[in-house]
């Protein structure tokens, strides 16, 4: 979004150890969060939704990260276990280097000035009661700080700050419209100043004139402050707009990370690929490119019972023996571009000779035109000869995968490697 | 229905309220719509016409509170309903298929609401009855215009489901609307609304609510289905896309008026109204990379109550002084044609319109 983050997107993980350190605000690690489901007179435990199920990721200092997904995914759960708003079942987050896991409440509120969330309905998120300035000011009171030049006219000058009128003190939310009742939400995550702002749906509530409103308030506030965040939303044209790197999620999985040209101009996973496809391009002269589209079929899987192996091998045109199986770990498999699939778009596939799972192949081949599946073939193939005349002993580690599937898993891990060496 | 699909885009000449024979499958006339309140008279609608020939599709855009979709439920003649319904004010002409629907009785309408107009709703959670079976529901929209047994209708009820893509239809039929998904229920909502195979459906938000595969699934299902069977679609939406996907005809609407209309080629390549430009300039783009900021439309949209004066967009839009003297503010601007089938109701020249959108808004875009 910030020209000032355009370097640290360019710097992948690769960068010197300590600086690295540095530069990031928030690891999560492992993070899991299962709801019980419960049944019977004792309430014995049944089974779990799997809102999230292991995801892995950072968000830098000063950047934005976007995550994607369908509803259901476990998107907003992510966001609500960040900040602790939801006790994580398992895993790890660190922000700014201390572990902040098993913080309880009253450890936790030094560190809630720091991180805030902007949530994404306008009218359900102010209480009625409350006047704008008591909402505003109401971080000032829960964290005992007294701002320079008193509370009010800190809290007035946050109403300017974001396109609000001072005046505005006195008034209930019920005079505001929803683009106004927005602005009141990200003034009162602003109040205290903090590192890193989480927003579920910022602006899916908003009409579109003023959804742009909203996007380029957040924009000029990133920059002026130096705020980092953590942007939640289905749109993915906004999330193109507003993002620096971008998760993608499905069934409570992050399945592809990477940064916004990436992730856009050649996506890896085939559910970012159909994802990305399904979105109606404003303009009249594309329709009809069938081509160009992957239609999924169905519906996202129940989380309570995810499918085994990889999650999206149910709907996904390219699945294989192995897909079914074996779950795809998330590989760094172009500098910047994490992908966890064994037979990603335009890059050599990790488990090529598998057998096809010829169920989802016939149901999905239907689906996807035949240029697609032509053209995927044909850059993964080309790919794949590029690896092999540039990384001999590369090559041999992918003969090797491909001799059968219970070998493919080591092989994985040991291809993930090259991407480095042949790119270059 | 095919020959009649050839006669082309559906906007015509705007059309004065006259009792003059319609040569448009649906046709809309001056409609206008409007509730008395405590507050004041709001001006829901407020001289709207369009026409949709059968086998294409109009979308109608704009804000919420623009009036668009009660534009949609006065066609379908549900605007009575509801508790400001009682004392609405309705005027102007909505004809389709040759009667003439604001001044007919409502038994004569509801004859036709169900059989020869259909609408799909945005939300099918709340427009679906949570107590009963969805193939109930079905069986009773087709049973109320055909006079069948039961088991006649559950068995075109199975039809429909099938048709519209629901998994094990035999089974499905039994099932009450919460074990559906939301992609399901909207499926299962348009298999509703074209079981007595309507001739006109109206669609209003119908993808809102829905992840972007699943609205892939049900534009793909609209499209299908309008082919088959050579509907006119009345879509009903904010989202430029989903537009540029669906629609033969774009009319564009602000504070209860039609500010824009035309074939949808011109309104995305050439559109003639600065509510357009802002439009087109306040939505991030999913095929450009663009770090550059968007060009919202500034300030809120007007209060029906008290729209402003003049053109309802002076107060918000960025070239309201450029027409000389205070026209903006006093004159409300009529729809002009600039092109073929394409309409503008605003003040500025033809050649400031074609200089600011060539100039400034496209390169931007």
């Amino acid at each position: 979004m910030s020209e000032t983050k355009k370097s640290d997107v360019t710097v992948p993980a690769q960068a010197s150890a300590p600086e690295a350190e540095n530069d990031v605000l928030l690891k999560v690690q492992g993070l899991q969060k299962h709801f019980p489901i419960r049944k019977g007179v004792l309430q014995r435990q049944v089974g779990a939704v799997k809102a999230v199920d292991g995801i892995d990721f950072e968000v830098r200092r000063g950047e934005t990260l976007g995550v994607v997904g369908e509803s259901g995914c476990g998107k907003s759960t992510m966001g609500r276990v960040i900040t602790r708003l939801q006790d994580p079942t398992g895993g790890s987050i660190h922000f700014e280097g201390k572990d902040i896991t098993r913080l309880n409440t009253a450890g936790m509120r030094p560190l809630r000035r720091d991180i805030q969330m902007i949530f994404q309905d306008p009218y359900g998120s102010l209480n009625p009661r409350h006047t704008i300035g008591s909402i505003v000011s109401a971080p000032f009171r829960l964290q005992g700080v007294e701002p320079e030049g008193g509370v009010k006219k800190e809290v007035q000058r946050l109403l300017e700050l974001v396109g609000l009128s001072p005046e505005h003190y006195n008034r209930y939310p019920h005079e505001f419209s929803g683009g106004q009742r927005q602005r009141i939400g990200i003034a009162r995550a602003l109040a205290l100043k903090p590192k890193l702002v989480v927003a579920d749906e910022p602006v899916s509530a908003l009409d579109v004139s003023i959804q742009a409103q909203v996007v380029n308030l957040m924009d000029d506030l990133q920059q002026e402050l130096g705020l980092t965040y953590v942007i939640i939303a289905h749109d993915l044209s906004v999330v193109r707009h507003v993002s620096d790197r971008i998760a993608v999620m499905y069934l409570g999985k992050i399945v592809e990370l990477a940064d916004r040209t990436s992730l856009y101009e050649s996506p890896m996973h085939p559910y970012t690929k159909a994802l990305m496809s399904a979105v109606p391009v404003p303009d009249p002269r594309r329709r009809g490119a069938k081509s160009e589209r992957i239609l999924l079929r169905g519906d996202v899987p129940s989380p309570i019972a995810p499918p085994p192996g990889c999650r999206f091998h149910t709907r996904c045109w390219k699945a294989t023996e192995i897909c079914k199986t074996t779950e795809p770990p998330l590989l760094e498999l172009r500098p910047g571009q994490q992908v966890a699939c064994h037979h990603p778009e335009s890059f050599e596939d990790q488990a090529p000779q598998d057998t096809v799972l010829l169920t989802a192949a016939k149901e999905a081949a239907e689906l996807v035109a035949d240029e697609v599946l032509a053209e995927s073939a044909e850059t993964s193939a080309a790919v794949a000869a590029e690896v092999k005349a540039h990384a001999e002993p590369a090559s041999e580690e992918v003969s090797k995968t491909s001799d059968g599937v219970s070998k493919t898993s080591d092989g994985v891990s040991k291809t993930s490697d090259e991407p480095e060496s042949t790119d270059k | 229905m095919t020959e009649l699909s050839k006669t082309g885009a559906a906007v015509g000449e705007p059309v004065k309220a006259s009792s003059d024979a319609p040569t448009a499958f649906l046709e809309v006339r001056d409609l206008k719509v409007h509730f008395p309140t405590d507050d004041g008279l709001v001006k829901s609608v407020d001289g709207v016409s369009f026409k949709v020939e059968k086998g294409k599709t109009l979308a109608i855009v704009g804000e919420s509170g623009s009036g668009k979709s009660v534009t949609s439920l006065a066609v379908m003649g549900l605007h009575k309903l509801g508790a400001r319904g009682k004392n609405v004010q309705i005027s102007g002409e909505i004809w389709l298929d040759g009667k003439e629907l604001v001044s007919a009785a409502p038994d004569e309408v509801r004859r036709l609401r169900g059989r020869e107009m259909a609408m799909i709703f945005q939300d099918p959670l709340s427009a679906m009855h949570p107590y009963y079976t969805i193939g109930h529901q079905i069986v009773e929209a087709y049973r109320v215009h055909h006079d069948v047994s039961k088991k006649v209708a559950r068995t075109r009820a199975i039809e429909m489901l099938d048709r519209v893509g629901i998994p094990e239809p035999t089974k499905r039929v039994d099932n009450y609307p919460h074990e559906f998904s939301g992609g399901m229920r909207q499926r299962a909502m348009i298999a509703m609304a074209l079981v007595n195979n309507p001739e006109l459906l109206i669609a209003d938000e119908p993808t809102t609510a829905l992840d972007v595969t699943v609205q892939a699934q049900i534009l793909d299902l609209i499209r299908d289905l309008q082919k088959e069977f050579g509907s006119a679609v009345v879509m009903i939406t904010h989202d430029l896309g989903v537009v540029a996907e669906i629609a033969d005809d774009v009319l564009v609407m602000y504070g209860g008026r039609c500010v824009e209309r035309g074939p949808v080629a011109d309104i995305f390549e050439q559109p003639q109204h600065p509510y357009t430009w802002g439009l087109l300039g306040s939505m991030p783009r999913i095929d450009r990379e663009t770090s550059e900021r968007l060009i919202p439309v500034k300030g809120q949209p007007p209060s029906l109550i008290n729209v402003p004066s003049g053109c309802a967009f002076h107060p918000r839009c960025p070239y309201a002084d450029i027409p000389k003297g205070d026209v903006t503010r006093t004159v409300r601007p009529e729809l002009t044609q600039v092109g073929t089938g394409h309409f503008s109701a605003c003040h500025l020249s033809p050649e400031d319109r074609t200089r600011i959108w060539t100039e400034e808004i496209a390169p931007k875009l």
